[in-house]
């Protein structure tokens, strides 16, 4: 049990660990609340996206993709937020990424994980991610989330590049870009969810995403 | 007692019901009389001795009608209503009623004589007609208010009231339009298909803007006019306005485009507005054509013309509601309500098949082809009624056909095809081989009447579908019409297999964990 904490990063816990129940406060209540609402508005976003690319009928195109523009000016709002947030509180520091324990975290999950082997990499306020999870982050937020933004936002506006000086742009161009973003975000999603049952318990780390505390193993 | 007392309420019920009735009535008619404020003319035109009458002829009244319209006659003259003749200077094409072909009657020219009954003039019978009479330009047609007046009738030299119709004379109006207009084609709602009788008091579900009970708009609301000349054309129709809303003193004045009047973004919804410039407004705000009170003519095969009854005679044969399907002088047709209009790119440009051009009898030949594709900003998507038929056509000299059929030397009387067409061609002075046959035709004709309530406008789905109204669109991306199968393919093996993926991890978890607390 080896839980040290800065003062350089401020918390909205009072109690920022607790030695005997061998707990850390490691998901802030921001932080908390971005995750689930952004989870809430990814998904909208691909029911209604995939209705408008044609893959099925639910709501009816028209609704699809009202739905699918709101809950993209949603998710944009919150992201200011977050990104605000993170540059304000610190947090991105979370996100540099590591080299140190990447491997041991990659062969516990390739087989490790089988034998019943602890985690190489146990969290801390300072570095909540394994250093493969803040890679898989850091690349959902530098890569994934910008991808499908810029051409998320193109697309709304395709009336407007020729003004915009895109008038060489093509629509299906847009299309497939945008298109090709949101399978690598649901694929992303199911690795995601699956690994969340990948703590000491199945639901360990939904239940941290959701409280906030993450059990220590041990 | 309760009974009568009952009696009495119901009655005092029916009473009050009859008094809210009219007034509801009379506010409407406040109303639609507010909305349809008719121009009142400066002349009493039963003042002017030069109408007085009697006439005998129509002629006669244009003389009268001329003494203080000096320039009228000259402008009408100018007018294709008049020349029958348009030459269209981006094409090189001569153009006009005299000159084109069609898949109805098929052809004005030796048939003059009773193709003119809906000419603005007098005694158009044959080629020596004299286009510079200015008394033989019929003010009637058009000018007639009281719905009496008969060219028909006076062609056949009945010439009653003429004094009294032309003392009444007054701005056109949608009825006098329609005499011709409403008709085209030889019939009611034939040829158009966003034109029919039901225009003479359309309700709002037909027509928005021309709600006799609303807006009332007349055909010259959007046809401005100036000296005789309407806007608005079939040859060279302005497919894309790009001029926008035309502000009095800065534009020509012409209405006869929707954007003339609500521009490129007249919606609330700026994700529609952003559909102007490649869609036409009439796409979407002209969901069906034939919406009124007729059905309009869609397939004329002539072919099949020429086949007597069993006493030798020529017949017709009614559909249940007494639509015409097969007539002896005609063919067959097919007559359709309610229909989807078929789409097309359209940059204003039309390409007729004259007389003289050559066909391939062995596809189905455009006897007009509405020109313009994706790549061209001038088009935008429109809605077509696409009238398809068969015609006759010179079979060696691989040219449409004109037939002679009106007259007592015509088809419609003899039935002889090969009399026909020899005459037809010898009057339209076109070489005939002697040889012919039928080809498959079809016609485009933009849709741009029949505009409906806004709430009765398209659905984004009718089109943004697999197989939605403009699956034949080519050379634009519509999100859920397209999509690139190779990405789709991919991205869902990837997401297959990743969920596969994930799965046999956690079955291995799950199977280790049980042999590992099996050794325990």
């Amino acid at each position: 049990m080896n839980v040290t904490t800065t003062t350089t990063m401020e918390t909205d816990a009072p109690n920022v660990t607790n030695l005997a129940t061998n707990r850390i406060y490691i998901f802030k209540r921001f932080e908390r609340f971005w995750h689930w609402s952004q989870a809430l508005l990814i998904i909208t976003m691909a029911v209604t996206g995939f209705e408008i690319h044609g893959t099925y009928t639910l709501i009816g195109f028209g609704d699809a993709v009202d739905v699918h523009t709101t809950a993209a000016w949603v998710l944009i709002g919150l992201w200011v937020f977050a990104i605000f947030w993170h540059l304000t509180t610190g947090e991105w520091r979370h996100y540099i990424p590591t080299a140190d324990k990447l491997m041991a975290v990659a062969k516990f999950y390739a087989y490790g994980i089988f034998k019943g082997e602890h985690h190489p990499y146990k969290p801390t306020q300072l570095r909540k991610h394994n250093p493969l999870q803040l890679l898989a982050y850091l690349g959902f937020k530098l890569a994934m989330a910008p991808a499908i933004w810029i051409t998320g936002l193109l697309y709304m506006y395709y009336a407007d590049w020729a003004s915009w000086g895109f008038g060489w742009l093509e629509l299906w161009v847009i299309a497939l870009l945008h298109t090709a973003a949101a399978f690598a975000l649901l694929i992303f999603l199911v690795a995601h969810v699956y690994l969340t049952t990948t703590g000491h318990t199945v639901f360990a780390h939904i239940k941290a995403m959701i409280t906030g505390w993450e059990e220590q193993d041990e | 007692m309760t009974h009568r007392i009952s009696k009495i309420s119901s009655q005092t019920a029916k009473h009050l019901a009859v008094i809210c009735l009219a007034i509801l009535t009379v506010l409407q008619i406040s109303n639609s009389v507010s909305l349809a404020a008719v121009k009142k003319s400066t002349a009493d035109h039963a003042k002017f001795e030069q109408l007085n009458g009697p006439f005998t002829s129509g002629p006669e009244v244009t003389k009268g009608c001329l003494k203080c319209h000096t320039e009228a006659a000259k402008q009408v003259h100018k007018t294709k209503h008049w020349t029958w003749q348009f030459k269209n200077e981006d094409t090189g094409q001569l153009l006009g009623k005299r000159n084109v072909i069609n898949n109805f009657c098929i052809s004005t020219q030796s048939n003059i004589g009773a193709c003119s009954s809906c000419h603005v003039g007098y005694g158009w019978k044959d080629k020596t007609y004299d286009f510079t009479v200015e008394e033989n330009v019929d003010c009637l047609v058009c000018h007639d208010t009281t719905g009496v007046y008969d060219k028909k009738k006076l062609r056949a030299g009945k010439t009653s009231n003429l004094a009294k119709i032309a003392q009444k004379v007054g701005r056109t109006s949608r009825t006098s339009c329609g005499t011709c207009h409403f008709k085209g084609g030889g019939g009611k709602a034939v040829k158009h298909g966003d034109l029919d009788p039901s225009f003479e008091a359309p309700d709002t579900f037909v027509d928005i803007h021309m709600d006799a009970d609303g807006l009332n708009f007349t055909c010259s609301t959007c046809h401005t006019t100036d000296a005789h000349m309407v806007s608005g054309s079939r040859y060279t129709p302005k497919a894309r306005d790009m001029a926008g809303i035309d502000v009095p003193g800065k534009g020509d004045g012409s209405r006869a485009t929707c954007v003339s009047c609500h521009g490129y973004r007249p919606m609330k919804d700026e994700k529609l507005n952003d559909h102007t410039d490649r869609v036409a407004c009439q796409t979407c705000h002209i969901p069906k054509f034939a919406r009124g009170d007729y059905p309009s003519k869609m397939w004329w095969d002539w072919s099949t013309a020429g086949k007597m009854n069993e006493k030798g005679k020529p017949f017709s044969t009614l559909d249940q509601e007494g639509n015409e399907i097969y007539n002896s002088k005609k063919g067959d047709f097919v007559w359709q309500r309610d229909v989807v209009p078929e789409y097309r790119w359209f940059n204003g440009s039309v390409q007729y098949t004259l007389p003289s051009d050559k066909i391939d009898p062995d596809k189905v030949v455009e006897i007009n082809r509405f020109q313009g594709d994706a790549k061209d900003p001038k088009a935008l998507i429109w809605p077509i009624k696409l009238m398809r038929g068969k015609q006759p056509y010179d079979a060696d000299n691989k040219t449409l056909a004109i037939p002679h059929t009106t007259g007592k030397d015509g088809y419609w009387k003899k039935f002889d095809w090969q009399d026909a067409i020899t005459k037809g061609m010898a009057a339209a002075d076109q070489p005939y081989s002697g040889k012919f046959g039928f080809v498959k035709t079809e016609m485009s004709w933009p849709m741009a009447h029949m505009v409906a309530p806004a709430k009765e406008a398209l659905e984004c789905v009718e089109c943004h579908a697999k197989n939605g109204r403009l699956a034949k669109i080519a050379g634009i991306y519509m999100p859920g019409r397209d999509n690139n199968p190779w990405l789709d393919i991919a991205g869902f093996a990837a997401l297959i297999l990743t969920a596969l993926g994930v799965g046999a991890h956690g079955a291995l978890r799950i199977f280790f964990a049980w042999r590992n607390g099996r050794a325990d």
